[in-house]
């Protein structure tokens, strides 16, 4: 696929099934403030201890012998937000991170995605030289470089999508996803230009394009250039479809603000994977606006397939089967 | 507009309050003492006043700039409507589930030819503000401005539209009827809408909210108003974690029309009377209207395809990065 498509600079990940890094699994206050996550102050603090500690287990892992897995580094422990069930790491790994009681979908990022998505877990990473940086000068308590370049320093990702393509069932797709360990999944300018540049890809490869959105929205720190992005990225999905390609939208927890304002509900296909948070406005927000509780089950992915606003809701376990079905019919 | 003593003045403009107040002294000696002439030193007030409204305008902070854009006495949608159309009728309803009062819109006789104007309205007291939602539409509010722009493409109409809003409202019922969805579905077919759209920021361009009337082949931002992602304050709220720097928040979006101007996001600045539109409601909406035929002309010569595609180059030029090159190791 490489050599067909002769682009040079892509990067070919083969990662190996139990590499996993914990720190990609965060927890969940069940009264979470959405908003907060976009502050960018939401790196989780063991990322820092891992971060390293990433490539040397992976390297471990390729050589290692099974006396080395075995052992149990503390921390690798995981309790469910939901139910409280306690279980290893390994065990909730295997699980694709849903708890095995319950059916919690615990978050993770694009590497975790891609890896249950895509067939052998290869894929190709497209546009990941793109980077954020800061134009307009802009600082709250931090400006807003330092907060790029401590995310940099912290965690291995680039910003808070990645785009790849690779074969789901056989079936050839590009996948664009969301980090929110990066300013809460934050929409700016570079994941503007990486939708826009999936978009061309996929009108020039003839393939179906899929976004998995975990965003708390916007990212404030580009002021109006990030809510450009929505104008921006609504006219790519207008050549999109143009072209006659399917694009299928998969909101996951949490999906707020902009992405729900744009391409996330734009999709020929809106899924969800099951309980998930998606909303345009904060629960928060709502709550001080109406002063009153909100609803149980409010603005979850049941309550939007209720409303009419997704096509169906897909376990974690049965999304890449699911889409490579849809793929198939798409194109017979 | 209303005339003093009906006028509200902002905090900035006391100076000016004074003024009116130091009038209506002199006019009340001039009732008591007839053999004293007064309308020398009314006069020269007068002429203070519009004086200090210039010099108001050329020093505001941009935080003066949003309270400027929401000034009580500032004309809204329906005013503009009113100075610069004739034969506007309005019409309301989604076809779906109500009339949002939050968004009005209709056709109007602009100089000649018919126009689809759309935008959202503010209410001018207690009681209209409410029923304006202080000018925040529900998902029925976007799916009628789409109804509404569709009608305009059947019969071949230009769009107008006009940006005021402190956000899309964000209620429990807005969600269940799919905020987020209306206002993307709004985005996506105004990229694709075969007539001309002129948007204009009239007063607050909130984010999301207003972005779901404000795509279009003409963006012209009135001068003091804001277009940004999110309010000052709620900004403050979530970045400093306190709702005292909207000030500096202000600052740091960027938000004025001088700098969406420089930054390419907005096409131009329509100017405003001396100390801001609500000083001369007529002149105002005469000034738009220029701006508004000269878009409309300038864009009415291509075709609906050109007219697309140069929407999406316009909006797909929007941003900032760096590539840098490719060095990284294998993960
Ligand atoms: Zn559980």
């Amino acid at each position: 696929m490489t050599a067909e498509h002769g682009l040079k600079k892509l990067l070919i990940h083969q990662t190996p099934y139990f590499c996993y890094p914990q720190f990609r699994i965060m927890s969940i206050k069940k009264e979470e403030d959405i908003d907060n996550s976009l502050s960018g102050e939401n790196i989780p603090e063991h990322a820092t201890e891992h971060k390293g500690k990433w490539y040397k287990r992976l390297r471990k892992g390729i050589t290692t012998s099974t006396a080395d897995k075995k052992e149990t580094p503390e921390g690798l422990w995981n309790k469910c937000p939901e139910c409280n069930y306690i279980c290893t790491t390994a065990e909730l790994k295997e699980h694709l991170y849903v708890c095995p009681k319950c059916n919690y979908h615990h978050r993770i990022g694009s590497e975790d995605y891609y890896d249950i998505l895509f067939d052998n877990q290869e894929y190709i990473v497209l546009f990941d030289n793109i980077r954020s940086k800061d134009f307009l000068g802009f600082t709250d308590l931090k400006p807003y470089q330092k907060r790029l370049d401590e995310i940099h320093a912290k965690t291995d990702l680039k910003d808070s999508m990645r785009v790849a393509v690779g074969k789901l069932n056989g079936q050839e797709m590009v996948i664009a996803c969301m980090d929110f360990e990066f300013i809460g999944g934050s929409l700016g300018s570079v994941m503007g230009e990486k939708f826009s540049r999936a978009v061309d890809y996929c009108i020039e490869y003839h393939l179906p394009y899929m976004v998995i959105s975990k965003s708390g929205g916007a990212r404030m720190m580009e002021s109006a250039f990030s809510l450009m992005q929505l104008a921006k990225t609504s006219g790519k999905l207008a050549q999109l479809s143009d072209a006659q390609l399917p694009f299928i939208s998969l909101l996951t927890d949490p999906t707020f603000g902009g992405i729900s304002a744009s391409f996330g509900m734009l999709g020929d296909l809106n899924i969800a994977e099951p309980g998930a948070l998606i909303g345009f406005a904060g629960p928060r927000v709502i709550k001080e606006t109406i002063k009153k509780d909100l609803p149980p089950g409010f603005q979850r992915s049941e309550f939007l397939l209720d409303h009419g606003f997704l096509d169906f809701i897909v376990d974690r376990s049965k999304l890449k089967d699911r889409l490579a079905q849809l793929i198939v019919l798409f194109r017979n | 507009m209303p005339q003093y003593p009906n006028r509200q003045f902002l905090d900035f403009e006391q100076p000016i309050k004074e003024l009116y107040e130091h009038i209506e002294e002199n006019k009340k000696l001039a009732e008591k003492n007839a053999k004293v002439d007064y309308r020398g030193i009314i006069q020269q007030l007068e002429d203070s006043i519009v004086d200090k409204r210039k010099e108001i305008t050329q020093h505001l902070t941009p935080w003066q700039r949003v309270q400027l854009s929401r000034h009580p006495d500032r004309p809204y949608t329906l005013k503009y409507i009113e100075n610069m159309t004739t034969n506007f009728v309005e019409l309301h309803g989604d076809r779906n589930v109500k009339d949002d009062k939050a968004m009005v819109g209709g056709f109007a006789d602009l100089d000649g030819q018919t126009v689809m104007f759309i935008g959202q309205q503010k209410g001018i007291n207690t009681k209209a503000r409410q029923l304006r939602n202080f000018g925040m539409a529900n998902p029925e509010g976007y799916r009628k401005a789409l109804r509404l722009m569709r009608l305009a493409e059947k019969f071949n109409k230009p769009v107008v539209t006009l940006i005021d809003t402190p956000g899309a409202f964000p209620g429990l019922e807005a969600e269940e009827r799919g905020q987020g969805e209306a206002i993307a579905r709004n985005i996506y077919e105004m990229i694709r809408l075969k007539v001309p759209i002129i948007v204009v920021i009239i007063g607050e361009g909130a984010s999301g909210g207003a972005l779901g009337i404000g795509v279009g082949d003409k963006v012209l931002m009135m001068e003091n108003t804001w277009y940004t992602v999110i309010s000052p304050e709620s900004c403050s709220s979530i970045l400093w974690r306190s709702w005292d720097k909207k000030e500096v928040a202000a600052e740091q979006l960027r938000l004025t029309s001088l700098d969406m101007k420089s930054f390419g996001l907005v096409d131009e600045i329509v100017p405003e009377p001396l100390g801001g539109a609500h000083w001369d409601y007529v002149e105002s909406a005469n000034i738009l209207k220029s701006y508004i035929l000269k878009s409309i002309e300038e864009f009415k010569q291509y075709t609906p395809e050109q007219r697309m595609n140069m929407r999406i180059e316009k909006f797909g030029k929007m941003g900032f990065w760096d590539e840098v090159e490719e060095t990284e190791e294998m993960q």
